[in-house]
């Protein structure tokens, strides 16, 4: 191996009773990617906190280029040279781009700003690895994407020699994944050492040299990305074999839900634009789709969360009007929604609080809620679902992301239910925790709910979905076939592209 | 130095907090008491002896605890759903002059058993009303209720300050700008004789442990706790955001109404620009240091008119001035602040 960047040795730390880090080492090298890979709650961001001086460590340590860093000192991290690119970026959308860059690296007494001289660094820098950006752009116009640039930049600004990426794809479309990962390599090739964080095998196998392996707070596994395989990665990261569900057959009954021409105007833009579609008994549609196209109004339309501009809906075989909640509920519609913490559940409130929420009319009297019933639900919800981390008087907080979707899930489930809205249900869970929501909605569809899947994870529709539909811009392509397409054609209809796609059996 | 998030909070620690926080306080205004002369414990005694030291003066701290009960529970409960009622001590003002005018132009000639629980309703509803038009505002326009009420206050006591300077004013009064009075049936019964102690102690009491229950038993309670900690989460699960709002201004605007009602009917009778040495602003201050719990509301009530009743007798005993009060009050409320932080956070070195 070439010259040592990076050398952390026998971290750990514990928070109270859990140990995040148990005697952790690792090393990367100059010009070399690493890949640090775990499933949520493995620790691998409580270590990179620890390598960028966030978190003091209980034992051990970190050295730089040689030198040995002190506990608890960010700005001895980066003047180390270490750059941290954040998973929740830690910019200013009302300053531009150069501003952010900028911010922090200026003496505080100095009178004279240096914009010039910052300009010509960061346009060299921009230059140097292919990241394209406008200096003056303000931040809060960029496309996410972008605004990953600026903060890689940002990072690259302050003399990073070792990059932290922290999940870095996770909000980026697989475009600009792929472009980004592109840009990470050539980095490597300059001489930088990159790590980055992340739970998604593919591109761990695809961008990394090395791989370590966290499970538990434990480094499990150390390997070089020609040694070793996707299926042995996930096992390791897991601790045991996963595998996602696939579904069987469809045999679809009668047609539920219908709606046509639906235009939702939300905020002065057209967010749906005179779609059509149509749920069955024991089948499961998928919207496939880029975030951002429309999915949020389409899964409000069935939520009761919607106010239509235009367009008929049919429940059941009778028109309906604008859906309330409360009717969503009455006609057993379930409800996954698309942001957990934001709209899913109360972190502050207790499970069974969050349970019977959206139902207080079955779980009160007389104005006066029924604990005791509620418990009682709650606790069908936690055992039924296998929700880990609390019980139903625990604060829902506490419990893990994969644990809060169980529990929404299961709120929803435990009774069958009749038609299923599902927004991007799997979106940051750890593999374990896919598999155990996409086993549920296949559960729901065998029962005979008819199941409305709005994911952006081509693998995820393509597992589940007995048809499928892309939005674009506010438009719905045609049904396909789940049997009778493909990735390569459902990537061209998510770009917009459906002239000619074969149309599943229309009504 | 890093600050984490507390997995668990535990109920010796809610409990616990509020103390420390006092106890803070009190230290730390005992430098300044140190500064000015005095010893600071010598100060707290007389703090203590001038408001509970005798019957005149224990009577007198409960008498102030009644109103600050009362506003107290008018910032818990619309601060635990986010919204932000700066306005008690309009709403204050509008309750007492709604129960003089109601008493002196409606219901005076009604027996007291009649007529006290209307003036207490025509209180409440003045104060409802005046929260209500900055609810509607922040529903309808998204405008800052902290704003809308914190100015709607200096409206409001211009406004009383109007009417009993011309169509309320007390003829009798040797133009001195105080309102008529309200009639003699419709005083507060007292519960001690020989002193100014009434029956609105035991109101606020009662309304306090009512409002406890509410909260903790009721639909109501749970949409409005959910309207506050995740307002979007709430409307997902389909809770009424604005009907709760507007239940919940209705109880808090009606609980400072109710306030400057039964300060009215309980002490002097009428009202002046005089009547209340900030009781709506005090009331923030009880809802802050009680944690927005109803009964907390009670203990913290009594402590901050122990403070102002005290200090008073202690200015008069050691020649220190009897702002040290306002200094104390203040800064239990800092305290209690960053108490309630600590609750839920721990320090990792």
């Amino acid at each position: 191996m070439t010259e040592v960047a990076l050398e952390i040795r026998s971290v750990s730390k514990r928070f109270g009773r859990i140990v995040a880090n148990d005697n952790i080492s690792l090393s990367v090298g100059k010009g070399e990617i690493v890949a640090l890979l775990g499933e949520n709650g493995a620790g691998k961001t409580t270590l990179m906190n620890i390598l960028f001086g966030h978190y003091v460590p209980d034992q051990g340590s970190v050295t730089v280029l040689g030198q040995e860093l002190p506990h608890g000192s960010p700005r001895a991290a980066i003047q180390a040279g270490v750059g941290m690119v954040h998973q929740h970026f830690s910019l200013a959308p009302n300053l531009t781009v150069l501003e952010n860059v900028m911010t922090g690296t200026q003496n505080l007494w100095s009178v004279r700003s240096e914009t010039a001289k910052a300009r010509e660094k960061l346009l060299a820098l921009s230059e140097r690895f292919g990241l394209q950006v406008s200096p003056e752009a303000r931040l809060g116009d960029l496309s996410v994407g972008e605004q990953q640039r600026v903060e890689i930049l940002k990072a690259l600004y302050n003399d990073a020699r070792i990059l932290v990426l922290d999940e870095p794809t996770a909000v980026l479309t697989n475009i600009e994944a792929a472009r980004m990962f592109a840009t990470l390599k050539d980095m490597a090739r300059q001489g930088l050492s990159l790590i980055f964080i992340s739970h998604k095998l593919d591109e761990v196998m695809a961008t990394a040299d090395r791989i370590f392996v966290l499970r538990d707070g434990k480094s499990v596994a150390e390997r070089k990305v020609g040694d070793t395989n996707k299926a042995e990665l996930a096992e390791l990261m897991v601790g045991r074999q996963v595998t996602r569900p696939v579904r069987d057959a469809s045999n679809p009954g009668s047609v539920v839900f219908q709606a046509e021409n639906i235009s939702i105007i939300r905020d002065g833009i057209e967010r749906l634009k005179s779609v059509g579609f149509y749920l069955r008994e024991g089948e499961i549609l998928g919207v496939i789709g880029v975030s951002g196209n429309g999915q949020a109004d389409l899964a409000q339309l069935l939520s009761g969360t919607a106010r239509r501009n235009g367009g008929t809906m049919n429940i059941f075989g009778e028109a309906v009007g604008d859906l309330s909640v409360a009717q969503t509920i009455a006609l057993g519609i379930g409800r996954i929604p698309e942001d957990r913490n934001h709209e899913g559940a109360i972190g502050e409130m207790a499970i069974w609080e969050n349970a019977i929420l959206e139902r207080l009319g079955e779980y009160s009297s007389k104005g006066f809620v029924d604990r005791k019933k509620g418990m009682a639900f709650a606790k069908r919800v936690v055992d039924e679902f296998d929700v880990r981390g609390g019980g139903p008087s625990s604060r829902t907080r506490l419990l893990s992301g994969g644990n809060m979707q169980k529990m929404i899930l299961g709120r929803n489930l435990v009774e069958p239910k009749r038609i299923l809205v599902a927004a991007q249900p799997a979106r940051g869970l750890d593999e374990g925790a896919v598999a155990a929501v996409h086993e549920r909605i296949l559960e729901a569809r065998r029962k005979g709910a008819a199941v409305l899947l709005i994911s952006e994870d081509l693998d995820e529709v393509m597992a589940l979905a007995d048809r499928i539909q892309a939005i674009v811009g506010g438009r719905l392509s045609p049904p396909v076939q789940a049997e009778k397409t493909d990735s390569r054609q459902l990537g061209l209809m998510m770009s917009g592209e459906w002239s000619g796609v074969e149309e599943a059996d229309a009504l | 130095m890093r600050f984490e998030r507390r997995e668990q909070r535990s109920l010796a620690l809610l409990l616990v907090t509020p103390l420390l926080a006092v106890i803070l306080a009190l230290a730390l205004s005992g430098f300044l008491i140190a500064l000015a002369g005095a010893s600071p414990f010598e100060a707290y005694w007389n703090i203590l002896k001038g408001a509970f030291g005798s019957r005149l003066s224990a009577t007198e701290t409960l008498t102030r605890s009644a109103p600050l009960i009362l506003t107290g529970l008018a910032a818990a409960t619309a601060f635990r759903a986010r919204l932000w009622n700066i306005g008690a001590e309009g709403q204050f003002y509008l309750g007492a002059i709604a129960a003089a005018a109601a008493s002196s132009q409606l219901f005076g000639d009604m027996p007291g058993l009649f007529q006290i629980p209307l003036l207490f309703i025509a209180g409440a509803l003045a104060g409802m009303c005046l929260l209500l038009v900055p609810l509607w505002l922040r529903l309808r326009y998204s405008v800052d209720e902290v704003v809308t009420t914190l100015l709607l206050n200096f409206v409001a006591i211009l406004f009383v300050s109007m009417l009993i300077d011309t169509v309320l004013k007390d003829p009798l009064a040797f133009g001195w700008p105080q309102s008529v009075s309200v009639s003699d049936e419709a005083m507060l019964p007292k519960l001690l004789s020989r002193s100014r102690l009434h029956l609105g102690l035991v109101v606020a009491i009662v309304l306090a442990v009512i409002i406890y229950f509410v909260q903790a038993r009721t639909v109501f309670g749970l949409n409005s706790r959910a309207a506050g900690l995740n307002a979007s989460a709430a409307v997902f699960a389909g809770v009424p955001l604005a009907r709760t709002l507007v239940f919940v201004a209705m109880i808090s605007g009606g609980f400072a109404g109710l306030a400057g009602a039964i300060e009215v009917m309980g002490v002097q009778g009428y009202v002046t620009t005089e009547l209340s040495p900030g009781y709506g602003y005090s009331g923030i201050v009880v809802a802050m240091l009680a944690n927005l719990n109803p009964v907390g509301v009670v203990f913290a009530a009594v402590f901050v008119a122990t403070m102002f009743v005290g200090a008073d007798g202690m200015s008069r005993a050691m020649d220190i001035p009897s702002y040290i009060a306002d200094v104390t009050v203040a800064l239990s409320l800092l305290a209690m602040l960053v108490a309630i932080f600590f609750t839920q956070y721990r320090i990792r070195r």
